[in-house]
C-alpha cells in the first residue's frame, strides 16, 4: 500500500501540479481576505445602524439586528446555495466566483458586526458622554476617542474569525469554484491517491491558517492586560 | 444680568416617571461660585448632566448670560457647550491620549485652532494644575489626583465662561484630595464662574460665595455659606447639616 | 429579472425537510459528546499529564482547528479506502465532526480547569470537605460558569457545520433540501425554508441550553 502512494509521489509533486495547488491555495486567501475585509466594512456600518438613537431610526435598528441573528443562524453552505439560486432565479449573471464572493460578504459582515460590537462594548458610556460635552460629533468621537481603543479588543478575535473563514471558503468548492479543496478533488479524480491529495491539501491549509492563528493568540496576549498607549 | 439662570427646571431619567428635578431654580452671577450640597440622589449632579445636554429637561429654562439655551437644537446645544465646560466625578480622560493629547484634541480637532498656540496654553494648563512633567503620561501611569487635574486642565484649554465640577474629589484617595482643591482655588482665585457639586464641606465654605441645598430634585435652601450652615432656616436643610457636622 | 415566488412548492416538502432536521440535530448531539468525551481527555492530558502527552495532544488539536472539516472528512472518506478502510458517509462524516469537535472542546474544557484556582481548592479542605464535596460545589459549578456560554455557541456552530454531510450524500436538512431541487426548480423557495428551519432549530437549541443553564448550573444565559 505504501509503495503504491511512494512510487506515486514524484509523479504527483510535478511542476504542473504544484502551481495548480498553489494558485487555488491563493484563490483561498483572496476569498478570505477579500471576505473578511468588506465584511468587517459591513460589519462596521451594521453596528454603526444598530447604535443609532431616537424611535425615528427603529426599523433601521431592527433590520440591522435581525440581519446579523439571521445569518449567523444559517449554515455557510445553505447562504452559498441560497445567493447561487438567487442569482439564477433573477437571471443576473454573475461568476461563481462572485456567487461564493457575495455568499461569503453576507456571512462574514453578520458575525463581524458581532465582533465589532463586542469591541464597541468595551469602550464604557463615559467616554462618548465626555466627548458629546465638548462638541465631538459622533464621527468624531469615533474616529479620535473609541476606534484607538476600540481595535485592541476587536483584532484578537478578528484574527480568529480569519482563521475560521479560511477553513469555511472550503465550501465554495461545492458550487465549482477552484479553491484549494476544489483543486485537490479535480487532483483526486484525475488519479492520485486521495492519501497524497487530501493530504497534501490539509498541509496546505494548515500553512495558510497556523501563522494567523498563533498570530491571533500572541496579539490577544499582547493586547489584553494593558489598556491606553 | 446672572451668568447662567436657571428657571423651574425638571427633569426625569428615561424610562422612570419619578423627576429627579422638581422646579429647580437657581441664578450664578459672573465670577461667582456657587456649591451645590445635599444628600445623595437629591439631584445635584443631574442638574449638571441636564445643563451640559446628557439629560433632556422636561420644562424650564437655562439661560447663559440672557440667552435661552434650547435642548433640542443641535445648534444652540453646541453654543452651549462651547461657552459650559464640565469635569466628572470620575475623569473620563481618553485612555487611549497623553494627558497633552487629552487637553488638545478637542481644542485642534473640535475648535479647529492652530496646534502651536493650542499646545502653548495646554503646556500653560498643565503648569498651572501643577503636571509640567507629565504631558507625556498616559491615565493608566497618573494617579487619581492627577488624571483629575489632566480633567480640569482639559477643561480649561476649550475656554469655558462657566466651569462646572460634578464631584471632582469623591473618587480620590484623601490624601489626593488636597491637591485638586488646591487647583480649584487658584481658578477661583481668577474669578472663573463656577458651579461646584461638592461633598468637602470645609472647603465648600471656604471659597463658596453661595451655598444652594437640594433634597429630593428640589432646592430647600440658598444663602451664603455661614447662614446656610450656621442657621439653617428650613428643618430639612437643618437636618442635613447637623447629620454631616457630626461626621 | 422577473421571479415568481411559489412558497406552497416548498411547504409541500416541510414534514420531508423537518425529518431532515431532527437527523441534523443528532448528528451535531453525537458529534458534540463524542468531541466532548475526546476533549475531557484531552484538556485532562494538557493540563495534567506530562511534556510528552502534552505535545501529542496539542499536535492534534493544531492540526484539527487549522483545517477545514470539510477536507478532513474527505480525508477520511477518500482516502481510507486506500488503506481497506471502508466508512459508510454517516460514519465518516460523524467520525469527522467528533474529531473536529474534540480538538476544540480540548480548548474550551482547558480554559474551564484552568479557572478553578488552587486557593478555593485549598480553601475547601480545610473547611473539611471530601473530594467529592469538593469536586460537587466547588469544581463543577465554577467550571459551568466559565464553560457555559463557550459550550452554547460552539453546540450552535456545530449543528451549523453538519449541512456539510450533504456533500457526502447523508440526507440531513440540507442533503434533503438538495434532493428536492434537484427535481423541483423553485430552488430558492426550497432553500430559504431550509435556512428559516436551521434558523428555528438554533433557536430552539439556544433557549433548551440556556433553560438547562439556569436551572442546572445556575448561570445567567443570553438566548440571543
Amino acid at each position: 500500500m505504501l509503495d503504491r502512494i511512494i512510487s506515486e509521489v514524484p509523479r504527483f509533486f510535478t511542476y504542473y501540479n504544484m502551481v495548480f495547488l498553489l494558485e487555488a491555495m491563493g484563490r483561498t486567501l483572496l476569498m478570505t481576505l477579500v471576505g473578511v475585509s468588506l465584511g468587517f466594512a459591513l460589519g462596521f456600518l451594521l453596528d454603526f445602524a444598530r447604535r443609532t438613537p431616537g424611535r425615528a431610526w427603529l426599523p433601521l435598528r431592527l433590520a440591522a439586528t435581525l440581519y446579523v441573528e439571521t445569518f449567523r443562524r444559517i449554515p455557510f453552505l445553505v447562504i452559498l446555495f441560497i445567493v447561487l439560486f438567487a442569482i439564477q432565479g433573477f437571471r443576473f449573471s454573475v461568476s461563481l466566483f462572485g456567487v461564493a464572493m457575495i455568499g461569503i460578504c453576507v456571512i462574514s459582515s453578520a458575525f463581524c458586526a458581532e465582533i465589532i460590537r463586542a469591541g464597541f462594548d468595551s469602550i464604557h458610556q463615559t467616554q462618548w458622554d465626555t466627548a458629546a460635552v465638548m462638541n465631538f460629533g459622533r464621527l468624531q468621537t469615533l474616529r479620535h476617542v473609541v476606534l484607538p481603543q476600540a481595535w485592541r479588543v476587536i483584532l484578537p478575535p478578528a484574527f480568529a474569525f480569519m482563521v475560521m473563514f479560511i477553513k469555511d471558503t472550503a465550501l465554495a468548492s461545492q458550487l465549482g469554484v477552484v479553491e484549494l479543496t476544489f483543486a485537490g478533488k479535480v487532483l483526486s479524480t484525475r488519479g492520485f491517491s486521495a492519501i497524497l491529495v487530501f493530504g497534501t491539501v490539509l498541509v496546505l491549509y494548515f500553512v495558510l491558517s497556523y501563522p494567523l492563528s498563533r498570530l491571533g493568540a500572541w496579539l490577544e496576549r499582547r493586547l489584553a492586560p494593558s489598556r491606553g498607549r | 444680568m446672572p451668568h447662567l439662570a436657571v428657571a423651574d427646571l425638571t427633569a426625569t431619567y428615561p424610562g422612570t416617571d419619578k423627576p429627579v428635578l422638581r422646579d429647580v431654580s437657581l441664578q450664578v452671577e459672573k465670577g461667582e461660585i456657587v456649591s451645590l450640597i445635599g444628600p445623595s440622589g437629591s439631584g445635584k449632579s443631574t442638574l449638571l448632566r441636564v445643563l451640559v445636554g446628557l439629560l433632556p429637561p422636561n420644562s424650564g429654562s437655562v439661560r447663559i448670560d440672557g440667552e435661552a439655551v434650547d435642548y433640542t437644537s443641535r445648534r444652540s446645544l453646541k453654543n452651549a457647550r462651547d461657552r459650559l465646560a464640565i469635569v466628572f466625578q470620575q475623569y473620563n480622560l481618553f485612555q487611549n491620549m497623553t494627558a497633552m493629547g487629552n487637553v488638545t484634541i478637542a481644542p485642534i480637532r473640535i475648535k479647529g485652532w492652530r496646534r502651536p498656540e493650542v499646545e502653548a496654553d495646554a503646556a500653560r494648563l498643565l503648569a498651572k494644575v501643577g503636571l509640567a512633567d507629565k504631558h507625556a503620561s498616559y491615565p493608566d501611569q497618573l494617579s487619581g489626583g492627577q488624571q483629575q487635574r489632566v480633567a480640569i486642565a482639559r477643561a480649561l484649554a476649550l475656554k469655558p465662561e462657566i466651569l462646572l465640577l460634578d464631584e471632582v474629589t469623591s473618587a480620590l484617595d484623601p490624601e489626593l484630595v488636597g491637591e485638586v482643591l488646591d487647583t480649584i482655588r487658584v481658578l477661583a482665585a481668577d474669578g472663573m464662574t463656577m458651579l461646584i457639586v461638592s461633598h468637602e464641606m470645609g472647603f465648600v465654605r471656604e471659597v463658596s460665595s453661595r451655598v444652594v441645598m437640594m433634597d429630593q430634585g428640589s432646592i430647600v435652601e440658598t444663602g451664603p455659606p455661614a447662614q446656610v450652615f450656621d442657621a439653617p432656616e428650613t428643618l430639612r436643610a437643618r437636618e442635613f447639616v447637623s447629620r454631616i457636622l457630626r461626621h | 429579472m422577473t421571479y415568481t415566488f411559489q412558497w406552497g412548492e416548498a411547504l409541500k416538502h416541510l414534514p420531508y425537510l423537518l425529518e431532515g432536521a431532527w437527523l441534523s440535530l443528532i448528528l451535531a448531539f453525537l458529534g458534540f459528546w463524542g468531541g466532548a468525551l475526546i476533549g475531557l481527555f484531552g484538556a485532562v492530558g494538557k493540563v495534567y499529564g506530562g511534556r510528552l502527552i502534552y505535545r501529542i495532544v496539542d499536535l492534534y488539536v493544531v492540526f484539527f482547528t487549522n483545517t477545514p472539516a470539510l477536507v478532513q472528512i474527505f480525508f477520511l472518506f477518500y482516502a481510507l479506502p486506500e488503506v481497506g478502510i471502508l466508512l459508510p458517509p454517516f460514519t465518516a462524516v460523524l467520525i469527522g465532526l467528533i474529531l473536529n469537535s474534540g480538538a476544540y472542546l480540548t480548548e474550551i474544557q482547558r480554559a474551564g480547569f484552568i479557572s478553578v484556582r488552587q486557593t478555593e481548592i485549598e480553601a475547601a479542605e480545610v473547611l473539611g470537605m471530601s473530594l467529592a464535596q469538593i469536586v460537587r460545589y466547588v469544581i463543577v459549578p465554577h467550571i459551568a460558569k466559565t464553560l457555559f456560554a463557550p459550550l452554547s455557541s460552539f453546540y450552535i456552530w456545530l449543528v451549523l457545520g453538519t449541512s456539510m454531510a450533504s456533500i457526502f450524500g447523508v440526507e440531513e436538512l440540507t442533503g434533503r433540501a438538495i434532493n428536492i431541487s434537484t427535481t423541483n426548480f423553485r430552488t430558492i423557495e426550497i432553500f430559504s425554508v431550509t435556512a428559516l428551519i436551521y434558523i428555528a432549530i438554533t433557536i430552539l437549541a439556544s433557549a433548551v441550553l440556556a433553560l438547562i443553564g439556569r436551572y442546572a448550573f445556575r448561570v445567567r444565559a443570553k438566548i440571543f
